[in-house]
């Protein structure tokens, strides 16, 4: 048993580092429970020779293949897109692209202008300020004046072109269709005692150099000086109530397996789209008996990850493969709905720099175009290094069948039910993916590549976990309100991904980043008016 | 912990098979899949991999009636190649760790103009580019929707 605190966070990801770090000026007592471990800079597997064989071991994107024991296995047989994160502090910050785009002013309109899901509480200018509050925090690089957004400045230069970066914007310029660098959490300049980009290339799974905005290196030194206290390898089954209805605290399990319970007069919970509603459904009391929070019925459903249509080919020259971020580009010519088109929203087109040498040789094989015998050394040298590519990020809408429940077998190693998920892509997604297809056809040929291949959706590409608690001010068809408290408990908030309304067609860590500030300040107002709980 | 080790004869078959999926090159001047050290990394690295590996030698010692090292070359290439088609994921699996192994390895890396190091702490250079290539994305109207 643990002294109260004021406020206890459950997950030091990209939204609970946020919200630790703007709340630690009220001088609250405040805890954050990690399930996972601190990752040293040497511990990131671009230290080493076999910097890309961890990516399929202990640095792999998917919880079910890296095994750590930090990790809770996912059952996602039923889903053509399988889950991907990062447990630790830091969260799945460790392991990202640092792609870091906004949502646009439209996606929080989308049943206004376009007449689907449901328009979002909040608005892009209520979250201006937020989000220029997070680029500063993350160290954002980028290039100010993009048609594709209203204005904003991001506090560093942009990262190279590179030689594909040169190809793919004069192959954009040919069809007139817009591109921009994207803005990025590496650091193209000595930032905030981060060291620049040396270009390591292989930013994915963590970043050596510190280059790569991780919450691990941005908020949490912050927080922690603040006073935030933050307790790895903490593992919470549940969340308890008192007899009142309101949150009293949660039970854990600590780093040697032994349960504990820490009471709180306010729980945040911060664990992503897919253990967010986990946890609500593990918290299932005689009060609550289809899980915390949920009188709704929504915790769980409206599963959105962003099917990812991607296309690539080959030119005849080498490029920059894995050397430098994998991505520096966009276009969100196709963002907005077009009414000519055969579906409503749109999608981000990313682009990738290239890709490192062996999985080039992996992909190519499991392609057929990679041969075994005599032939391999010839076809492997016209592969390695000339693979240009790109994704098309398409908006997921939300459907209520897209859902994640318990799994009535699988547990995690503390023997807590793990979560199960069953998606399906939509019609209207499926259009869209086949229109970023054609398009990308059309920009690979006009950048000079042939010999086209396709991945669609990229399977291990469920990395954005959105909507399954989603905000709303109808208790009926929300789970928290316009500014993150649940409708049903009112000392209980959520602040990730799940309380997306809807997806937009964007990496969405920025927007979530965003979203935590603003309702920590939220919570700072109200606390200073005394309605924090009414 | 008891780290599972593969038996003689799946050792052999897995050598024979790692020289029909990339053989040594004189051309390219490089060890084949099946040189004694790029395959004693094989073998130490399927870890993850390993349950796939031993179904994958197990559907191979099937199809070639007995083991597939002891086939003659020309009965070792049909066998291959039928087991290229039919082996699936423990296949893939499989192929993948001799991939993973081959290509670090330094007399490979460097045959194809590779430095053999980590990415950390040297790094690697990218050129800028012409960023004048944005002059005629600069000068479009905003393609943001408005909302008011």
């Amino acid at each position: 048993m643990h002294d109260k605190v004021d406020v206890l966070i459950i997950g030091s990801g990209a939204s609970g580092a946020a919200v630790a770090w703007s709340l630690a000026d009220t001088k609250m007592r405040i805890v954050c429970l990690e399930q996972g471990d601190w990752v040293k800079p040497t511990d990131y597997p671009s230290n080493g020779r076999d910097w890309e064989a961890r990516l399929f071991g202990d640095f792999a994107t998917s919880p079910n293949r890296r095994r750590r024991e930090t990790d809770y296995p996912i059952n996602d047989a039923n889903s053509p897109i399988k889950v991907v994160n990062f447990n630790g502090v830091g969260g799945s910050t460790i392991m990202y692209t640092a792609h870091y785009p906004r949502l646009h002013p439209s996606d929080f309109k989308v049943r206004t202008l376009d007449g689907v899901a449901e328009d979002w509480p909040v608005d892009y200018a209520t979250l201006e300020p937020f989000f220029a509050e997070n680029d500063r925090m993350m160290g954002v690089s980028g290039l100010a004046g993009d048609p594709a957004y209203p204005a904003k400045q991001p506090p560093m230069p942009p990262l190279p072109l590179g030689k594909s970066g040169a190809r793919f914007g004069a192959a954009m310029n040919r069809l007139g269709w817009h591109w921009w660098p994207s803005d990025s959490t590496i650091a193209t300049v000595d930032y905030d005692g981060r060291a620049r980009c040396i270009n390591l290339g292989h930013c994915t799974p963590g970043c050596a150099q510190g280059a790569k905005a991780s919450t691990d290196i941005t908020y949490w030194p912050q927080a922690i000086r603040a006073g935030v206290e933050l307790r790895t390898r903490c593992r919470v089954r549940e969340i308890t109530t008192d007899e009142r209805g309101m949150a009293a605290g949660v039970i854990y399990y600590d780093d040697k397996g032994a349960e504990q319970f820490q009471a709180a007069e306010m729980v945040i919970v911060a664990c992503n789209g897919v253990g967010t509603p986990r946890l609500l459904l593990n918290s299932a009391s005689a009060r609550a008996p289809h899980g915390l929070a949920n009188s709704s019925g929504l915790v769980g459903r409206n599963l959105m990850f962003h099917p990812y249509a991607q296309t690539y080919g080959y030119v005849d020259e080498p490029l920059d493969g894995n050397h430098g971020p994998p991505l520096c580009l966009w276009s969100h010519e196709f963002y907005e709905t077009d009414r000519r088109r055969d579906f409503v929203r749109g999608y981000a087109f990313q682009f990738n720099r290239g890709i490192p040498s062996i999985l080039e040789a992996i992909t190519s094989t499991a392609a057929g175009r990679l041969p075994w015998g005599e032939d391999h050394h010839r076809v492997y040298r016209t592969l390695m290094n000339h693979r240009i590519g790109l994704s098309a990020i398409c908006e997921d809408l939300p459907e209520e069948h897209n859902r994640v429940t318990l799994d009535p077998v699988l547990k995690d190693s503390n023997g807590i039910p793990a979560p199960r998920i069953d998606y399906t892509i939509g019609d209207n997604s499926r259009r869209m993916m086949a229109h970023g297809h054609a398009r990308a056809r059309e920009i690979l040929a006009a950048a000079g590549a042939t010999n086209i291949g396709t991945e669609s959706p990229i399977l291990n590409g469920g990395w954005h976990l959105l909507g399954t608690a989603r905000m709303g001010t109808d208790p009926e068809r929300s789970v928290v309100n316009e500014w993150g408290r649940c409708h049903d408990v009112k000392n209980l908030f959520i602040v990730d991904g799940s309380i997306w309304v809807t997806s937009g067609g964007v990496n969405p860590t920025s927007t979530i980043q965003a979203l935590a500030l603003y309702i920590a300040d939220s919570i700072k107002k109200h606390l200073g008016e005394g309605t924090l709980f009414e | 912990m008891i780290i599972p080790t593969l038996t003689e004869a799946e050792a052999r078959d897995l050598r024979a098979l790692a020289g029909h999926m990339i053989p040594a090159s004189a051309a390219y001047k490089v060890p084949g899949a099946d040189d004694d050290l790029i395959l004693a990394d094989i073998v130490k690295s399927l870890e993850r991999d390993f349950d796939d590996a031993r179904t994958a030698l197990a559907h191979l010692a099937k199809l070639s009636g007995g083991t597939f090292a002891g086939l003659a070359p020309a009965r070792q290439a049909e066998v291959a190649a039928i087991f290229k088609a039919e082996g699936g994921a423990p296949l893939h699996a499989l192929n993948r760790v001799v991939l993973l192994c081959y290509y670090r390895d330094d007399r490979v890396m460097r045959a194809l103009g590779q430095e053999p190091r980590s990415p950390f702490p040297r790094g690697h250079d990218v050129e800028q580019g012409d960023w004048s290539l944005l002059d005629p994305v600069k000068t479009r109207a905003p393609i943001w929707r408005r909302v008011s």
